[in-house]
């Protein structure tokens, strides 16, 4: 290490440090600018939404009483004394759990189905003509943008109460969102073994099959599994349109202050979702390290 | 397939030779039966949920009817159409406020959560077990709970978008923060700095761009969410859009669905843009 730093002469520092002060004082400039136009962004919606901290701070004590409420029965005990009582719907709860998972998972399936086959088709370096290329990108962002829950509202209308809107719900928006990762996924593929297969003479078809999707797949799988846990989180809620699912049974206990029943589905919410979420995980670390295998 | 030209090629010898490039035999039947096994569940979930074909030719049937009965999208009344407008302001609004305030609530909580700034198991362990518990709720079912606290209305909203967010942020920033060098780090404290001025100086400039870049990815989201927030009660457009369907006025449902259309990807626009201001075309570490 060198015993003593050696120091520029003035007449050289004096420019460089100018040049730092100019840097950085830009910089900060750039980030006030910007925190201002935030400030105002949020003064503005908080008057839009009327927020009022005041509403806020007298009721807070609500937030917590709330959740100290459900965590007691109906006669004032702690529900974990008596878990047979708090969980007295349990053997129906389960099937409408079981059955929420069931529409997550269906429509997954069938949307990722869709997205996987509009992904060859919207993306830009595979597609078999830019028309369709657009037009598709089109349909996907659509499916995407509009909410599943839109969809449920409109489909409840059109099938009747039941659990088939809610998975036609999530089905149509997952193949926009999956739709978009595939083709994403898809075009940042290596082309020569596409030009190789359709060089010997493939078709369009066999080229996919061939060079494409051996490349993409264990992308896909990913995407599609996040997306799964994703779904099962929005399958919960489907019931609150009468799309079927846990939700309609969550929805009548928070409205109707059964407390003890609503801490008994949040938490067999959560627990599934997290439970999904741990599963899913360790599948997607599994893929990547097949994938880095190879 | 036979090659025109040059040697005949074997193919017994072929596959003696590369055995890996016919694929053995196990493992595709393997292959087969995890398809066949997802397959089989589809068809258990068409019968358990009730598909039936009756149900699905009328349905479609009746959709048909519906968007024909969707045009022209129209709002009724201009003064309808104001309603709307205003409805839709504060849907923007709601997902403004919440993810905003989400994100400033999840910063020191993704500090916490992250090992390489609080190298205790315990707190990691129990910050990333509560975000986990905070985002296995719906965005909804918070709402329903805010409505408790603050009343009807689009604060109760904006209330349950900062709730569900400031998990998925605290998780986001966390594992940001985790992915950061640690070299600039070591280099801030090899000058003298203490543990503070390390994440103040070290850490944040890394990690900065890459969570504003996340926040605005999320705030197209959540005005997503907000449209629908109002399906429970806690503003934005989502109840006039409940209401217009419940009662069959398809001109007016069609004329909102546009309107969240054109505010969702004109902010997606806006939001694209400025990502790209602030960290180029990389794509965005998600979920």
């Amino acid at each position: 290490m060198a015993a003593g730093v050696r120091r520029l002469p003035e007449e050289r520092l004096a420019p460089l440090l100018r040049a730092y002060d100019r840097t950085i004082r830009a910089k900060r400039a750039q980030a006030a600018l910007l925190l201002a136009c935030m400030a105002i962004a949020v003064l503005v919606s908080a008057r839009m939404a009327e927020i009022d901290p005041a509403r806020l701070a007298a009721n807070i004590d609500r937030f917590g009483s709330f959740f100290a409420r459900i965590m007691r029965l109906e006669d004032g005990r702690p529900v974990w004394t008596d878990v047979a009582e708090w969980f007295w719907g349990a053997r129906r709860w389960l099937v409408l759990l079981a059955d929420t998972l069931l529409i997550a998972y269906v429509g997954t399936a069938l949307g990722a189905v869709a997205g996987f086959a509009a992904a060859f088709l919207a993306a830009a370096n595979v597609a078999p003509h830019p028309v369709v290329c657009f037009a598709v990108r089109r349909v996907l962002e659509f499916c995407r943008t509009v909410p599943e829950l839109v969809f449920a509202l409109i489909f409840v209308v059109a099938f009747g109460l039941s659990p088939v809107p809610g998975v036609l719900a999530i089905a149509i928006h997952t193949a926009g969102a999956l739709g978009k990762q595939f083709y994403e996924v898809v075009e940042n593929i290596d082309m020569r073994p596409v030009d190789g297969v359709s060089a010997a003479g493939a078709t369009w078809t066999q080229t996919m099959r061939f060079a494409a999707v051996p490349q993409v797949m264990s992308n896909l799988v990913s995407y599609t599994l996040l997306r799964f846990e994703i779904n099962v989180r929005g399958a919960s809620v489907m019931g609150f349109v009468g799309a079927g699912g846990i939700g309609q049974d969550l929805v009548e206990a928070i409205r109707k202050f059964y407390y003890a029943d609503v801490s008994a589905l949040l938490l067999l919410i959560i627990a599934t979702v997290m439970l999904i979420d741990l599963g899913t995980e360790k599948l997607r670390h599994r893929l990547l390290h097949l994938q880095e295998a190879r | 397939m036979q090659p025109t030209g040059g040697r005949t090629v074997d193919l017994a010898a072929m596959r003696a030779r590369y055995p890996g490039a016919f694929g053995g035999t196990a493992r595709r039947a393997a292959a087969a039966a995890i398809a066949g096994a997802l397959v089989a569940l589809v068809l258990f979930g068409f019968w358990r949920l009730e598909f039936s074909p009756a149900r699905l030719i009328d349905g479609v049937a009746n959709l048909g009817v519906f968007l024909e009965l969707m045009v022209p999208p129209h709002p009724g009344s201009a003064a309808r159409a104001l309603i709307y407008l205003h409805a839709l302001g504060e849907t923007v609004a709601i997902a403004l406020l919440g993810t905003f305030s989400a994100a400033i609530l999840a910063l020191p909580l993704g500090l916490l959560a992250a090992h390489n700034v609080v190298a205790n198991r315990i707190v990691h362990i129990l910050s990333r077990r509560c975000l986990d518990a905070i985002r296995g709720v719906d965005t909804l079912i918070w709402a329903l709970i805010w409505i408790n606290v603050v009343g009807l209305g689009p604060f109760a909203g904006a209330l349950a978008i900062m709730t569900s967010e400031f998990g998925t942020f605290g998780k986001l920033f966390s594992e940001a923060i985790e992915a950061a060098d640690r070299r600039p780090g070591e280099g801030v404290l090899a000058a003298g700095a203490d543990p503070l001025q390390r994440v103040r100086f070290g850490i944040l400039p890394q990690v900065m761009p890459v969570m504003l870049s996340q926040v605005l990815y999320y705030f197209e989201s959540n005005t997503r969410s907000a449209t629908i927030i109002g399906i429970v009660g806690a503003g934005g457009i989502g109840l006039h859009l409940a209401e217009q369907i419940r009662t069959l006025e398809w001109h007016q449902a069609a004329f909102i669905v546009l309107m969240i259309l054109a505010a969702v990807t004109a902010i997606d626009f806006a939001s694209g843009k400025l990502r790209f201001a602030i960290i180029g075309r990389r794509p965005v570490a998600l979920a």
